[in-house]
């Protein structure tokens, strides 16, 4: 815990009491410390945000970090991967700048296989703007752009990160910390691009902790490598709201060569000149 | 033969007449002539009528004239497109298996029989073409095979073979003679600004392809390894200009390229870079029109939207520079500014520039070094944002011991964390404030203005960019002023009131619909008498600058 306070700003925090988030601050905490401990040096970990709720994240870290436009960190993490290789690098995004606004740069990141970690702060609204439908608000969500709910139906995006040939794809329940503080450090540690689509109630537009909290459960991290049960178990819940379970874990894992490393070779850009 | 005449080669598109026209600037330019390519080409891969208008000097050339003095054909259209250009001394020399003339100054030459008896393909036709018309105005053969030697690669035997052929067909009609100068290589303007860059550090090109800037990403992914840089095509401009921001948050320096629709798509991201202050290039080559616009010709429309571009209180450095070497200096220049104000900056060239081809004298590039940006002195706490005097913060980068660096696109404090109080928000608008006052005095130590013609005459014309190579031309015949304008913004303003001391009567010329100059000086008191604009989406030529300004003065 003493250790974990070294990586706090003085930055008062300002997510809502009850808020998703905050779990997901700590499991990252928890998970940076152990990568620390493990042997990263944290001058080479980078946090990299967009904007909304999810993103005030980075001004909480007494870690280097970026805070992009919205919609757009995952092309600025790419950036920087490709400037030096050698940091590690975890965006952080809600689930509007990552599905709606800039779902472009998450596609292409996962096919390229960049060595990325995707963390989105999945609470399946626009919060900070104070509750619009997402591309992952379920069908009727009752929202001020939406008086009489939404007529889109979400759609899922681990199938979109399948169909993408991300190499690493997992989701997370904020409430669960122990479980996603192990799902972020292995994010961290995968050769690629690793995506964490993190289940985040929001108290105040969208709580869904009790649909939640009533049927997320672990799965077991087996037969990784194929594609055929990563759909089924990706599948089996697809964010609608008749399914009674809700499977975390970690669905798809396989190695591919990382782009940062077929495009660069052995160029450090950023050291090149400045060491 | 004269020293200054144009040549012009026709044909449709893919049957080479690009490739012909740089064949024939290079035998001029190995010889010691100056040369001026314009490539005129449509949106299309197949048909069409494409043409290299090459002009060759003994005189440094930067535009294209409206005579033709040789037509080379290889096909009818190229003949009933241009034949009205040809001057009254003017020969065409034609592809005679595919069209009959009956004129006295007309040479025919059988390029496709040839090429058949040799068993080539009909992409070797250009080779037969270039070969005649080297023979028809006294090129040695030896100087001809020595530089197809080196141009084709590949086929390399059986292209001397047609070459030999069509030169010991054809009938030698002039004699052109070596000159006693240096000679110079040629090289397109984006090939140039691409050496510019690279001298002055260049780390990173990210682009999505767009005319006229794709020449730049070809350019440089052919000479990566050369270079040592590194060229990434990402899934569109607005992935682009962030990743380029977010490389250079690393410490390696980033430039990006496309014409004004992509830039249109980048503007966000080019607030972000003024907003966290990260160093970042963009090279705006403009082409015709709004929108999609007329892809592939040129036009200087771009002006007052790169001014604007990037929502907030921002200053860029907006250098516009008007032939290949002075795009190959300020690219390097730019680049440095960039990092040394931590600014986003726009190098505002067209198509004009970026694919027309010039004789390039290297020694610009001697002028250009990677000049050190401010660097953290490793002592105490690093503050990103550290409010100095000048309102420059020193850079540190992520990875170094001690360091941590916070970027921020919202407004922040010293250290990096955002902030919404109006006490900080002012102040660290007052520190960029400080810092813009330092780039202003920065363009008075440039040479941002620049004089030409007769220095002293009360009649001057105006120009910025593209149109410098024209209105140079005409100045100097007429005997009149020219002031060019290179450095936009931060505006030059002493450089400015110097140049037009003296100045009775000032003509604009551009090649926009509604003057966009005009208002860019207006609003430093400077007023216009006339303009004179252009824009069918085609360079002015200078003897059409001399005729319209001779009937204003």
């Amino acid at each position: 815990m003493e250790n974990e306070q070294k990586l706090d700003t003085y930055c008062e925090k300002t997510w809502c009491p009850g808020c998703g988030n905050f779990g997901i601050l700590t499991a990252l905490k928890q998970a940076i410390f152990s990568l620390i401990k493990g042997g990263i040096r944290k001058e080479d970990i980078v946090a990299v945000s967009g904007i909304g709720c999810s993103s005030k994240i980075i001004d909480y870290l007494n870690l280097n970090s970026f805070s992009s436009l919205h919609g757009r960190p995952i092309a600025s993490a790419e950036g920087i991967k490709l400037g030096n290789p050698n940091l590690k690098i975890i965006v952080f995004t809600g689930d509007g700048g990552c599905y709606n606004e800039g779902i472009s740069h998450l596609i292409h990141a996962a096919k390229r296989n960049i060595d990325i970690t995707v963390l989105v702060h999945n609470n399946r609204n626009f919060a900070l703007t104070t509750g619009q439908f997402t591309a992952l608000s379920p069908k009727g969500f009752k929202g001020k752009s939406t008086p009489k709910g939404s007529i889109e139906e979400p759609f899922n995006p681990l199938k979109i990160m399948l169909a993408s040939n991300a190499t690493f794809i997992a989701q997370g329940y904020s409430s669960k910390i122990n479980h996603l503080t192990n799902l972020i450090k292995q994010g961290v540690s995968h050769k690629g691009f690793s995506f964490i689509d993190v289940l985040q109630p929001c108290i105040t537009f969208f709580d869904t902790y009790e649909e939640y909290n009533k049927k997320v459960y672990e799965i077991k991290s087996e037969n990784l490598t194929s594609e055929k049960e990563a759909m089924k178990k990706i599948s089996e819940w697809g964010y609608k709201k008749d399914k009674p379970k809700i499977p975390i874990g970690i669905f798809y894992k396989i190695q591919r060569p990382a782009y940062e490393k077929e495009l660069l070779g052995d160029l450090n850009p950023s050291n090149l000149r400045n060491s | 033969m004269k020293k200054d005449f144009s040549i012009l080669i026709g044909g449709a598109a893919g049957k080479g007449s690009r490739k012909a026209g740089l064949i024939i600037a290079k035998l001029f330019s190995s010889l010691g002539y100056r040369i001026f390519i314009y490539d005129d080409y449509r949106s299309l891969i197949r048909g069409g009528n494409n043409f290299s208008h090459i002009r060759v000097s003994d005189k440094k050339v930067l535009s294209h004239r409206e005579k033709i003095d040789f037509l080379l054909a290889l096909d009818e259209e190229t003949i009933k497109q241009h034949q009205s250009d040809l001057d009254k001394d003017g020969i065409i020399f034609y592809n005679s298996d595919h069209i009959s003339i009956k004129n006295k100054k007309a040479v025919g030459i059988a390029i496709e029989t040839m090429v058949e008896k040799a068993g080539g393909t009909f992409l070797m036709e250009n080779t037969a073409m270039v070969a005649g018309f080297a023979k028809l105005i006294g090129i040695d053969w030896s100087v001809l095979s020595k530089l197809l030697e080196k141009e084709f690669k590949k086929f390399t035997g059986l292209n001397l073979k047609i070459a030999k052929i069509a030169f010991d067909d054809t009938k030698k009609l002039f004699k052109v003679n070596k000159l006693k100068q240096k000679s110079l290589p040629i090289l397109t303007g984006n090939e140039a600004l691409s050496l510019g860059a690279v001298k002055a550090g260049l780390d990173f090109y990210f682009a999505y392809p767009m005319t006229p800037a794709t020449g730049i990403l070809h350019f440089l992914a052919a000479h990566k390894e050369d270079f040592n840089i590194t060229v990434a095509q990402l899934e569109n401009e607005i992935a682009v200009i962030n990743a380029a921001v977010g490389a250079a948050y690393t410490g390696a320096r980033a430039m990006v390229g496309t014409s004004g629709g992509g830039f249109a798509l980048m503007t966000e991201g080019f607030s972000l870079a003024a907003q966290n202050e990260t160093p970042l290039v963009v090279v705006e080559s403009q082409r015709g029109g709004s929108a999609s616009g007329v892809p592939t010709y040129t036009a200087q429309g771009d002006l007052l939207f790169c001014l604007g571009a990037g929502h907030g209180d921002i200053l860029r450095f907006l250098i516009a520079p008007g032939d290949a070497e002075e795009s190959s200096f300020w690219a390097g220049k730019i680049l440095n500014l960039s990092w040394k104000y931590q600014t986003p900056s726009i190098l505002l060239i067209d198509k004009e520039i970026s694919e027309s081809t010039f004789s390039f004298d290297e020694k610009v590039l001697n002028r250009i070094k990677r000049e050190k940006p401010l660097l953290w002195d490793k002592k105490g706490k690093y503050l990103r944002y550290k409010d100095t005097k000048n309102g420059i913060s020193p850079l540190a980068f992520p990875g170094e011991k001690n360091v941590i660096s916070k970027a921020n696109s919202y407004e922040h404090d010293e250290f990096g964390i955002t902030v919404e109080d109006g006490e900080s928000v002012e102040k660290m608008q007052n520190k960029r404030l400080r810092k813009f006052v330092e780039m202003k005095k920065e363009v008075d130590r440039l040479e941002s203005v620049k004089i030409y013609g007769k220095k002293t005459a009360e009649q001057a014309i105006i120009v910025w960019g593209s149109t410098k190579g024209p209105a140079k031309e005409a100045a100097e015949r007429l005997g009149i002023k020219m002031i060019q304008l290179i450095v936009i913004q931060p505006f030059p303003e002493k450089q400015m009131q110097k140049a037009l001391k003296g100045v009775k009567k000032l003509i604009l010329l551009e090649t926009n619909a509604s003057g966009q100059m005009e208002k860019v000086l207006n609003s430093y008191g400077i007023k216009v008498d006339k303009k004179i604009l252009k824009y069918n989406t085609r360079p002015f030529f200078p003897g059409e600058i001399e005729k319209k300004v001779k009937k204003l003065i």
